[in-house]
């Protein structure tokens, strides 16, 4: 175990090597700077744009430019957002916890029903109930996620006024932030009825951000499902007795986990790195909002920073998944 | 469930005997600010959230318009030679008390010096901890335009200028004049946090800046002692909103009071709910299609010309804007500004006559021009490629061949300048309510050298026109100068001036005074709520 941990965490250099020089390249590709962003409508003189191109530090040649971002890389410095003058780091970790709050919400969502979905469709294989399940997995799957979002704000926010339409709190609590989840500082708060509000502004988001992770997760699970209830060691399990419930939450699920687990992984590392359409159309700040407003404003450090901090994330999050492995499943923690 | 604390509010409020109008309102706006210390932003989002809440300005715009009335300055002096301008300063205005600081003194000289000299004096010592340098200033060229600024006693200031200036005051009811507090901007330095000027302003305008949760919400409290009296509205509350259907959709909820900016597809829906005000405005905006005058055959008159005859400017509006969305242009600032001329009539769509003018220039067999535009839509091009393609048709139906280059934004800016480009959809902001602000940036001779005016248009008896106006200083002798420079830019055609885009807010019935400013920005001093109309 020890081992497989070292070597994992020795390919991370060069995983971050590589994504520094990637992210680093590409938001330069891409035509414009932040000057010309910065000025939008209006535009600026050569000169004055030179001056401003200067101060930023932006007209040394690309090598420099690069060499000395990776200094301040090794000396822990994130750099400061061209826009906003915050250092990235502090505005990552002010918006991360939204991200988390909402991704958690849309991933309990998703597992929980997901894995119900998925497992009555196995089990009821070929029957109505499993074309129903399925048919539907397939209809969240494809679901054009702005379409569904404004659907169902339409329908419970504004129709039925059952939910807000967006935001993470009605803001007229006036709640200070302390930990940046909103469930947690609601609490903390002395503004009665806050928590309970904040719980009603994560609903509809997390359906909207959970329904293509439930859809995959269930679609996933009745396969390794069906895979697994074909087994001998079932068969054998079911002459022997064992009851119905056991058989298949103890004996088949976990063996169907595995392959689940790895889309689960998946689907923690995406949404992490920010449901960009969710994000918005709820106002949610988060940090793909974040950094899709980084990109269009060409604010370098903060999607270089913005998008490395991610990456650190997809990998823990992958090595994790790695670790889960081994728990569900006995056989691949002895081979490693 | 607790019902929403507006509807407890406003419960609680009919229950009691005395009906009180609700004192919070929220904004449903369409960006995060990118900051505070507003002379180094450009946004709108960044002015609405400092300039027009927590500063004040020695002048400003009266609510909805352009005209000039006084605010930090009570009065002030032009000297005949337009060089000098003494303001006599408003007594006992008090800066802003908050948690983080309290004003020992009042509003006086000290504060205005420092808020010009920190941005166009390179020696000031908070000239340099701009890392964004200072806009505004610097495309304005604030810098090289005043001398100096003389402190004359506690309340008079004068400025010196290099050069007659006529647009200057009207520059100074901008957002990039707002007055800080050099007291607080001490203290700042002192204790080695200036970045402080950025999250925490602090000036003397109607509210106080509370809190700005990123990307979620900026609170703003009034200010009790505003010089001006204190606004009705007792907390001002941004949700920062950034889709324009979701802002929409919390206004029709009742989460917000006032939605700027929703898309003119969303109108007529919001025109039939009861509940619901449109508001609209002519803002200083101009889309345009600059013509290179560089590019042979287009440094032909008839040609330009010809170019205008062949354009449907009524179906590129219909396209582009929808119906009412924006009125046509035939000059480079809308009608509503001073110096416009109503007699002036835009080129008619004729494709016959166009022919017949290439036909003149001998260009009968035909031409080939290119087309260039930008990628993602902006307020004075929504649908780029659709207006592109209009464009292309129309010429095709006079025999000029068009072929479409689409580039991001910032790369269109930087070839148009280096005059790449035979035709360009170009579109600007006006921001100080003068025409001068819309001609000389961007038709200017020093314009046409620097490539700012993209049709390379250097016209000498039009630039002195502009150049005079910017001397006098009486508005009606600036508007007639105007007048005549209008006359040569229609006959000479640089551009084809394409539309004046409207601009829209939507509000609850139950606010009253709030009013779509022509400049972009708004502002909610004004603004109060009514008792109890709000049907819930």
């Amino acid at each position: 175990m020890l081992s497989f941990l070292a070597r994992r965490l020795g390919l991370l250099i060069p995983t971050f090597l590589g994504v520094t020089l990637l992210t680093f390249a590409l938001i330069r590709l891409i035509p414009g700077d932040p000057v010309e962003v910065m000025m939008g409508e209006r535009r600026l003189d050569p000169q004055a744009h030179a001056e401003a191109m200067h101060r930023l530090g932006l007209d040394r040649p690309l090598h420099e430019q690069y060499l000395s971002y990776l200094g301040q890389l090794a000396r822990g410095d994130l750099g400061q957002s061209l826009r906003t003058h915050e250092s990235v780091w502090s505005e990552f970790a002010s918006l991360f916890p939204a991200t988390v709050e909402l991704a958690g919400a849309a991933l309990l969502l998703a597992s929980v029903l997901g894995l119900l979905a998925g497992v009555v469709a196995a089990l009821k294989r070929g029957t109505p109930l499993d074309h129903g399940t399925m048919g539907l997995a397939l209809t969240g799957y494809s679901m054009p996620i702005f379409w569904w979002a404004l659907i169902l704000i339409m329908f419970f926010s504004v129709q039925l006024g059952w939910t807000p339409v967006s935001g993470r709190l009605d803001l007229l609590y006036d709640v200070e932030p302390v930990t940046g989840f909103m469930l947690i500082d609601t609490l903390l708060s002395d503004e009665r009825g806050a928590f309970l509000d904040a719980l009603r502004h994560l609903i509809l988001p997390a359906i909207v951000l959970g329904t293509i992770p439930l859809a995959v997760i269930a679609r996933m699970t009745r396969s390794a499902m069906l895979e697994v209830l074909r087994e001998d060691y079932l068969r054998a399990a079911r002459a022997r007795g064992l009851s119905p419930a056991r058989l298949v939450f103890v004996h088949a699920l976990r063996n169907a986990l595995v392959p689940v687990l790895t889309v689960f992984g998946l689907q923690v590392g995406s949404l992490l790195s920010g449901a960009v359409l969710t994000e918005t159309l709820f106002s949610w700040p988060g940090i793909g909002k974040w950094l899709i407003e980084a990109i269009g404003a060409r604010d370098y450090p903060v999607v270089q920073n913005g998008i490395l901090l991610i990456a650190a994330l997809v990998v823990l999050v992958n090595v994790v998944v790695d670790i889960l492995y081994g728990l569900a499943n006995p056989r691949i923690r002895h081979r490693q | 469930m607790p019902r929403r604390p507006t509807a407890l509010l406003l419960a609680g409020l009919l229950a009691g005997a005395v009906q009180a109008a609700p004192s919070s309102l929220v904004v449903c706006t369409e960006a995060s600010p990118e900051g505070f210390d507003v002379v180094q932003y450009t946004a709108a989002a960044s002015a609405d959230a400092s300039a027009e809440t927590v500063f004040d300005r020695l002048l400003r715009f009266a609510p909805g318009g352009t005209e000039l009335l006084p605010a930090l300055a009570e009065r002030w002096e032009v000297s005949a030679d337009g060089l000098e301008y003494t303001f006599q300063l408003r007594r006992g205005v008090r800066f802003q008390r908050t948690s983080w600081f309290v004003p020992s003194r009042e509003f006086n000289a000290d504060d205005v010096i420092w808020s010009f000299r920190r941005q166009i004096d390179p020696q000031h010592p908070w000239h340099r901890l701009s890392p964004r340098g200072f806009p505004y200033a610097e495309s304005m060229a604030v810098g090289e335009l005043i001398r100096r600024i003389d402190r004359l006693d506690d309340h008079r200031v004068r400025f010196v200028l290099r050069y007659p200036e006529a647009p200057f005051l009207a520059n100074l009811a901008m957002g990039f004049a707002s007055i800080y507090s050099a007291e607080y901007a001490d203290r700042l330095l002192a204790t080695g946090t200036p970045e402080r000027l950025n999250s925490q302003p602090l000036g003397t305008g109607p509210f106080v800046f509370e809190r700005y949760e990123k990307d979620a919400q900026v609170r703003f409290r009034r200010n009790p002692d505003y010089w001006d009296g204190a606004p009705a509205i007792e907390r001002l509350i941004f949700a920062i909103t950034p889709e324009p259907n979701v802002r929409v959709q919390k206004l029709k909820a009742g989460d917000c009071q006032i939605a700027l900016y929703p898309r003119p597809v969303d109108l007529p829906g919001l025109r039939r709910d009861p509940r619901i005000a449109v508001l609209e405005d002519e803002p200083l905006l101009i889309a345009y299609i600059g013509i290179n005058t560089r590019h042979p055959p287009l440094d032909d008159v008839r040609v330009r010309q010809a170019l205008n005859l062949a354009v449907d400017k009524a179906a590129y509006l219909r396209a582009q804007f929808g119906e009412g969305g924006a009125s046509p242009a035939v000059a480079p600032y809308p009608p509503s500004l001073w110096g416009s001329d109503p007699a002036l009539a835009g080129w008619p769509h004729d494709p016959a006559r166009a022919r017949a003018l290439l036909a003149e220039a001998g260009h009968a067999q035909g031409l080939k021009l290119s087309i260039w535009t930008r990628a993602g839509g902006g307020p004075t091009n929504p649908n780029p490629a659709i207006g592109a393609q209009l464009l292309q048709a129309d010429l095709a139906a006079v025999g000029i061949q068009a072929e479409i280059r689409v580039l991001e934004w910032g790369e269109l800016i930087k070839r148009a300048k280096n005059g790449e480009h035979d035709l360009v959809f170009m579109g600007w902001a006006g921001d100080n309510g003068d025409p001068d602000n819309f001609l000389t940036p961007n038709l200017s001779c020093v314009a046409a050298a620097s490539g700012e005016n993209q049709a390379g248009w250097c016209n000498e008896p039009f630039d002195a026109l502009l150049r005079e106006a910017r001397r006098a200083t009486d508005q009606a002798q600036r508007a007639a100068l105007y007048r005549r420079a209008l006359a040569i830019f229609h006959e000479q055609a640089p551009w084809i001036p394409l539309a004046h885009p409207r601009e829209f807010a939507a509000v609850r019935r139950d606010i009253e005074g709030f009013v779509i400013s022509p400049l972009g920005t708004n502002n909610f001093a004004g603004v109060r709520r009514t008792p109890a109309s709000d049907p819930e």
